[in-house]
């Protein structure tokens, strides 16, 4: 009763909230502060030069040229059902970092006051306290971590004493590389392999930072660990890699938010997360996507080319990823499963939402390598305005798989009568003890149910927002509680001139 | 109350005419009935009262409180007072009960200027009205109409009526897909808000429902009008002998 009281509450706090923020996106707001930035364009050089500003050993510089030069005989790929200009790899900067950050500051006391500020309005103080996003813990004394990346480089990280004392490491990842290197060496690039695919690629040549978490066997992470992206700098691209451990027996929940400022011009995001886990680990990972998303006409925006996948190495280990994609102009996003230990379980949820011009191609891979391996996607994608929505989605069960099992169920919802749901499952069974099911459907707000709502007093925008939060509910209950609220709020916002 | 004058509608898409001046006037603390066979324009009136797309106004007006209904947003009708109880409830999936309510309630509360009712008050509130009308704690956790009977829903439709306070309650056939004892259920909760300062206009096909609701008058709707208005005993006379004499009558 309880639990269904506190949902009861957010309900009606997006409502509120919807009103109060009558902005359309409200974190296109821009820092101005002095920074530096790499030569324009990509060469062996600029590798070399992002390797040598984050003061890397000789290893990680050849594995990044070795990316570079693997790149440069790739082309880039078409399959997805996204249409934008080419991008011009050579008229972007691949590095870009505050002044400030030259030295890296010893502790949160010694960062730039212009950044602590940056991120303070962003609703992320980098303090040491029990509050996210503004948003008060609803069990009192909950604490999250933060990392905090704002273009190129982590301008800091929250509570790393703390979780040092349980063992947990949690830093940016180019600390990682110096200070944990048998770590880094024996795991990054063995999920999303150097040749995985055109900007994993790239991302393992360019990546300036990132961050970087090491949970120990038998061991619960005190606290939810996160990290920030802002990208702030123009015509600049980001590159973030991520890197998630969970020894045996071990258990984190992550939680990853993205914003950045409105530019005419489009941008480049191109991230790498690969997480890891060994027997009976089991990591959480949420997303609330909400880059900028361009305007309503379709200018700028962000361009997001983004590689996930989770390898459940070892036995009886369990990934969840929870993403709502509510941002970027361009979205192409498959967070995946490797399910290779036996008995191991993979889960998929995820909310995506086009609005305007927007287009997104997002799904998730089950890839079932181990007997009597489970997983469970539950996508719900909305469109609204012009935008092209397509959920991708490939379930695979290999011959050893013997007695997997997936369900997946897939929703589509459109608002408006210019925009475009798609569903392209892939469904591949080499064993024939193995079961998959798929659902889908499609179906359109309801005139009826808006109809409904407003005769009992609410507003046009309002009752959108009721709905589509209904018709996400599953995926919502899949968050933790801060980014449910917040994620609430944002599919509110983002369809925000989608009905009238 | 509601003064309705000369109302004349007819459907958005194609020209047909469905009300064809329709005359009323309800004064607060009446129950008014409006009975009348199929296709007679009843459900069209509410739909036209509270302000549902697809309907064009051709001539006439209406005005609750003085206030003219017919150029207010359905939301701010319902915030000055007007409710529709809903021949066939919509089904909103995902969205619990409780929360449709509370949203519903503090968004009227809001465009009326005033402070909203906190989770602790709503919750005393609605327990209490839902004990009324047997809706268990269940019943208010579930999507809103998602798998109800067909008595939950009209049920449920009371409650959001209990719990919004209108002034000006109209019931679209709210006995249609009744048992008995479901059928008495809702007439109690309808009865249990009858008070001098609120009305309502109770549209049904039949008698039964106005043995448990009693009406102070009954009007006979035919063809897109009013053609007859009378006492109580209008009801009984139409279950007797079926509306062909009346109409008969009239031609």
């Amino acid at each position: 009763m309880d639990n269904v009281l506190v949902k009861d509450g957010v309900d009606a706090e997006t409502v509120e909230a919807v009103k109060v923020l009558s902005g359309t996106y409200k974190y296109g707001w821009d820092t101005d502060i002095e920074m530096e930035y790499a030569p324009k364009g990509l060469s062996e050089d600029i590798v070399r030069l992002i390797s040598s500003k984050n003061d890397e050993p000789e290893w990680m510089l050849d594995w990044r040229l070795a990316a570079y030069r693997r790149w440069l005989n790739l082309k880039v790929p078409e399959w997805a059902m996204v249409d934008y200009p080419k991008i011009d790899f050579q008229d972007q900067y691949y590095y870009a970092r505050p002044k400030s950050m030259e030295k890296k500051p010893e502790s949160l006391d010694d960062v730039d006051p212009k950044l602590l500020e940056t991120y303070k309005k962003l609703g992320i103080p980098l303090k040491e306290q029990a509050l996210l996003a503004g948003v008060e813990a609803p069990e009192g004394e909950r604490k999250v971590a933060v990392d905090a990346v704002f273009d190129s480089v982590s301008v800091g990280t929250t509570f790393q004493k703390e979780l040092m004392e349980a063992g947990v490491i949690f830093c940016s990842i180019s600390e990682a590389i110096k200070d944990h290197p048998e770590l880094i060496r024996k795991y990054l690039g063995t999920v999303v392999p150097v040749s995985d695919n055109y900007y994993a690629t790239l991302n393992s040549a360019v990546f300036s930072d990132g961050s970087f978490v090491y949970i120990p066997p038998g061991v619960r992470c005190p606290m939810e660990l996160s990290t920030y992206f802002r990208i702030n700098a123009e015509n600049t691209g980001q590159f973030e890699r991520t890197l998630i451990i969970a020894d045996k027996d071990s258990y984190v929940s992550y939680l990853e938010g993205c914003t950045a400022p409105k530019r005419d011009v489009a941008q480049l995001h191109a991230a790498v997360v690969e997480l890891v886990l060994l027997d009976d680990a089991e990591i959480k990972y949420s997303t609330v996507q909400n880059w900028f998303p361009g305007d309503e006409n379709g200018k700028g925006g962000i361009y997001n080319f983004v590689t996930k996948r989770a390898d459940c190495r070892g036995k009886r280990s369990k990934v969840m990823w929870t993403q709502v994609e509510t941002g970027s102009a361009v979205t192409w996003k498959y967070p995946s499963c490797i399910l290779r230990g036996s008995e191991s379980q993979g889960e998929f949820y995820s909310i995506a939402i086009a609005n305007n011009m927007q287009q997104a191609d997002t799904g998730t891979k089950m890839i079932h390598l181990g007997k009597n391996t489970k997983s469970r996607i539950v996508s719900k994608g909305i469109s609204a305005g012009k935008a092209q929505n397509t959920y991708r989605g490939l379930v695979s069960m290999h011959p050893k798989a013997k007695h997997s099992r997936n369900y997946t169920q897939c929703d589509s919802l459109l608002i408006g009568d210019k925009c475009g749901a798609h569903t392209v499952p892939y469904i591949e069974v080499k064993n024939n003890s193995s079961r998959v099911e798929h659902e889908a459907t499609t179906s359109k707000v309801d005139d009826d149910q808006l109809f409904y709502c407003r005769s009992r007093g609410m507003g046009e925008e309002d009752a959108v927002a009721l709905v589509v939060n209904g018709f996400c509910k599953e995926v919502l209950q899949a968050l933790p509680m801060e980014f449910a609220m917040e994620a609430q709020q944002l599919v509110a916002i983002s369809l925000e001139g989608s009905v009238g | 109350m509601l003064e309705i004058s000369n109302l004349h509608v007819q459907l958005e898409e194609e020209d047909k005419k469905i009300l064809k001046g329709v005359n009323l006037f309800l004064e607060a603390g009446k129950v008014h009935a409006i009975m009348g066979p199929n296709g007679s324009g009843k459900s069209t009136l509410s739909y036209v009262l509270s302000g549902k797309d697809g309907y064009q106004v051709t001539d006439g007006s209406a005005h609750l409180e003085g206030k003219d209904l017919l150029d207010m947003k359905p939301e701010e009708r319902a915030a000055a007072g007007l409710f529709l109880a809903f021949q066939y409830p919509v089904e909103i999936p995902g969205v619990g009960n409780m929360t449709f309510l509370r949203t519903a309630v503090n968004s009227q509360r809001k465009l009326r200027g005033e402070s909203e009712m906190t989770a602790g008050e709503f919750l005393k509130e609605i327990r209490a009205k839902a004990k009324d009308l047997k809706i268990d704690a269940e019943m208010l956790k579930r999507p809103v109409n998602v798998g109800f009977s067909g008595g939950e829903k009209k049920r449920n439709e009371i409650l959001q009526m209990a719990m919004l306070e209108p002034k000006m309650c109209i019931l679209d056939e709210t006995d249609s897909g009744l048992d008995v004892d479901a059928m008495k259920l809702v007439a109690q909760g309808v009865n249990a808000l009858r008070d001098e300062k609120r009305t309502f206009l109770v549209i049904t096909h039949y008698q039964r429902l106005l043995d448990h609701i009693k009406p102070d008058l009954v009007h006979i709707m035919a063809n897109g009008s009013i053609i007859k208005t009378g006492g109580p005993e209008l009801a009984l006379e139409v279950e007797n002998n079926g509306y062909a004499e009346l109409l008969g009558e009239r031609a």
